[in-house]
């Protein structure tokens, strides 16, 4: 390949038919309320973990939403289950049952990070 | 021979023993090592003594259970006191016929069947043991329109029965019935019985019985007694001699642990479904109906409790707070959490990478350590007041989670996160020794019962705003000013129910203001809805409940509704128009 002297990003395109599901449909079905979710930051700007880390309860539940869990399990281990993402969600999504819906789905479906 | 009849009494009840024994004896032996030392060093003391007077009083008298729902109260003393006594006379009785105690089981509870004749003090006995018949009677007369109608014990929903309790419970409603008819048929063929059994007895001259009759009768209650023996060990009825067992082992010092053991299964089965726990619950008003204590409890005995279920709960205490046998309800529920979520507990290893803090300087060691805890970081009016106060007052503080802190772990104990909770707890416990201070000062309740339960602090004292600032006014560093603005209190469950602290902010309240009173208050004050506690109530049911508990706080339209909680605050200020504020903030502004 040619060298322009510039490089481009690894592509980032979804295959729709290709994500797992079996997570965001776990969460769902047990917290309904999460489907309300407008991934809007409230929570992630006041989280007690992100203060510490990271740690980015947002971006998280997207990836999570797009099938992408090669990090859930490391990243939702630094959520201290404080609460003030469910007093700051304008949603009132519980986001602490989402939380404690991801640490279990995860190893229901025995899903473990990629190294 | 026609005492046949006594063999289903008798396998029954030697049936229920050796269950019983077995049952029980494996509990005890399951417990730990210490808990056994426990009993052992208390058996011979005063403890038993004590145990004997409360099994007395709770187990038969049903004093709690009393105070709390006079007619179920009775209803529930009828059937206990009043068999103990029938089964103690019957002894009685039997003695002073035959001059020997030694005689088989059945003497005693089938004695008018045996004995006909007149013998010294006959009179009185069978009027005696025909009176408390019919105290039984009216308890059991109680049982069946409790069944019909549970509303005339003001108790909302009686509880649902698996088969073996209906067995159990149905041979329980036939027991004094038939002993009635059994003995009448004896009275009218002997002319023998009291008051009672000879008065129904003429009905049946009237009628014209003969011994076939009797003794089928007879039978009819034999098989009943037997078949309620057999029932007994697999129903609800366990609770009777289980409760027994539980008061005692609590009077020798065993408290529950976090996780599940053979102390807690006795108090699952030390449960008398009396349904009391149904009646204090908030969650009916958000018409869930389903998981309160007694149901979870249920579930635990039959191994089919849900997640749904679990997690549906403020564990806001006032069941356990209600609860006439004291069993630790709200432990109970977290300890079966523990166990749900055991496999997927957080290490939390970010911790150790953490910054550490610039080191202390040595000569400067604080009056006290301030946790503010993630909640008082949500309410900075709460944060900035508690400061205010401290600067005011001279006080010298180290402000522990100024920056950046972790959280105290209590949140994670509540969802069950036992080990997860441990790391947080470990690394907040070394930054408060290391402080030196004497006192360490909470904002919230929250964190403040998971120092005084989890943390293992040693000599320093935990204390809650509203308990030093108190003390602050009363060493004259502080002064409050008066005014004329009408307040009400409410009582936070993890400081009220939780750590028993009541007194210290309404004398606070008293000194700004008039403080009024509601009609819930104190060990029965309602929880605002915002709890921790519940993982799975969605907000629409969260307004419900914090709607109703807004209504008994606010039913004398004070100016002010003070709470110690920055969650009860932040529950509370969304959507009322009263002014919310925390003693922290009330103090602060009485200070100007
Ligand atoms: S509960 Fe977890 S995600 Fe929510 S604010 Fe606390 S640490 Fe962040
Ligand atoms: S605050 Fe609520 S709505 Fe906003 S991103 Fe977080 S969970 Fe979603
Ligand atoms: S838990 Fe307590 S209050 Fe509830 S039914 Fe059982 S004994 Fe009664
Ligand atoms: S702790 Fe509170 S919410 Fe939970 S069952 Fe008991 S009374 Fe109901
Ligand atoms: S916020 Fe306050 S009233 Fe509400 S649950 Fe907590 S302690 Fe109870």
């Amino acid at each position: 390949m040619r060298n322009f002297g510039f490089s481009t990003t690894k592509s980032r395109t979804i295959d729709y038919g290709d994500i797992d599901r079996r997570l965001i449909s776990y969460i769902l079905e047990n917290e309904p309320t999460f489907n309300a979710c407008l991934s809007c930051g409230s929570c992630t700007a006041i989280c007690s973990a992100g203060n510490l880390t990271s740690f980015n309860i947002r971006k998280l539940s997207l990836q999570i939403r797009l099938g992408d869990l090669e990090k859930t399990h490391e990243e939702i281990d630094k959520c201290m289950l404080c609460g003030k993402c469910l007093l700051e969600c304008p949603r009132g999504i519980n986001t602490r049952n989402v939380v404690m819906l991801i640490k279990k789905g995860l190893t229901i479906f025995e899903i473990k990070d990629k190294a | 021979m026609e005492t046949y009849f006594i063999l289903p009494f008798t396998l029954g009840m030697l049936f229920l023993l050796i269950v019983l024994f077995i049952k029980y004896g494996l509990w005890i032996t399951k417990l730990s090592h210490i808990d056994k030392l426990r009993i052992v060093q208390s058996i011979f003391t005063r403890r038993s003594w004590d145990a004997i007077k409360e099994s007395f009083l709770e187990g038969l008298v049903h004093r709690n259970m009393y105070k709390r729902n006079p007619l179920l109260g009775y209803m529930h003393m009828c059937f206990a006191m009043g068999w103990f006594l029938i089964i103690v006379f019957g002894h009685v009785e039997c003695y002073m016929y035959y001059g020997t105690l030694a005689k088989a089981p059945w003497y005693p509870i089938f004695f008018q069947y045996y004995v006909h004749e007149w013998f010294p003090g006959e009179r009185f006995m069978t009027n005696l043991m025909d009176f408390l018949l019919l105290y039984i009677l009216t308890g059991v007369l109680l049982a069946y329109f409790k069944r019909i109608n549970s509303k005339i014990f003001g108790i909302k929903k009686t509880t649902k029965l698996k088969p073996l309790d209906r067995v159990a419970l149905i041979s329980l409603w036939f027991i004094f019935p038939m002993r009635l008819l059994a003995e009448s048929a004896t009275a009218a063929l002997y002319g023998n019985g009291g008051f009672l059994t000879n008065t129904v007895g003429q009905l049946f001259v009237w009628i014209g019985v003969n011994s076939s009759m009797e003794s089928m009768l007879w039978w009819g209650y034999s098989l009943s007694l037997g078949l309620f023996f057999v029932g007994f060990p697999f129903s609800r009825y366990m609770h009777i001699f289980t409760e027994i067992l539980f008061i005692f082992l609590r009077h020798y010092g065993i408290k529950l642990k976090k996780q599940f053991n053979s102390y807690s299964r006795i108090q699952v089965y030390s449960c008398s479904r009396c349904g009391v726990c149904i009646d204090v619950c908030q969650m009916h008003v958000a018409n869930i109906s389903n998981n309160q204590s007694v149901y979870i409890l249920k579930n635990i005995r039959d191994q089919n409790l849900t997640d749904r279920k679990l997690y549906n709960c403020l564990l806001c205490g006032r069941c356990e707070q209600a609860c006439p046998v004291r069993i630790n309800l709200n432990d109970l529920r977290i300890s079966q959490r523990i166990r749900a979520t055991k496999e997927f507990n957080s290490d939390y290893a970010f911790l150790q990478t953490l910054p550490v803090d610039e080191p202390q300087m040595i000569d400067s060691k604080p009056e006290v350590i301030y946790f503010a805890g993630c909640m008082t970081h949500m309410t900075p009016g709460i944060k900035k007041s508690v400061l205010k106060v401290l600067d005011k007052a001279g006080v010298k503080y180290q402000f522990m989670d100024k920056e950046k802190g972790a959280c105290c772990g209590r949140p994670l104990m509540l969802a069950g996160q036992y080990e997860a909770a441990k790391k947080l707890i470990a690394y907040n416990r070394e930054k408060i020794l290391e402080s030196r201070a004497p006192i360490l000062l909470v904002s919230c309740p929250i964190c403040y019962k998971v120092f005084k339960d989890d943390y293992e602090l040693g000599q320093i004292t935990i204390k809650h705003h509203s308990e030093y600032f108190l003390e602050l006014v009363n060493q004259g560093r502080i002064q409050l000013a008066q005014s004329e603005k009408t307040i009400v209190y409410h009582d936070p469950c993890e400081l009220g129910r939780g750590c028993g602290v009541y007194e210290p902010p309404r004398e606070l309240l008293r000194m700004t203001g008039q403080l009024q009173s509601v009609q819930q208050e104190k060990v029965n004050s309602l929880c605002c809805s915002g709890s921790l506690g519940d993982l799975s109530l969605s907000m629409a049911d969260r307004n419900v409940i914090k709607a109703e508990t807004l209504k008994v706080l606010l039913q004398k339209n004070p100016d002010v509704l003070a709470t110690a909680c920055p969650l009860c605050k932040k529950t509370f200020v969304k959507g009322v128009d009263v002014q919310v504020k925390d003693i922290a903030e009330i103090v602060a502004e009485a200070m100007e």
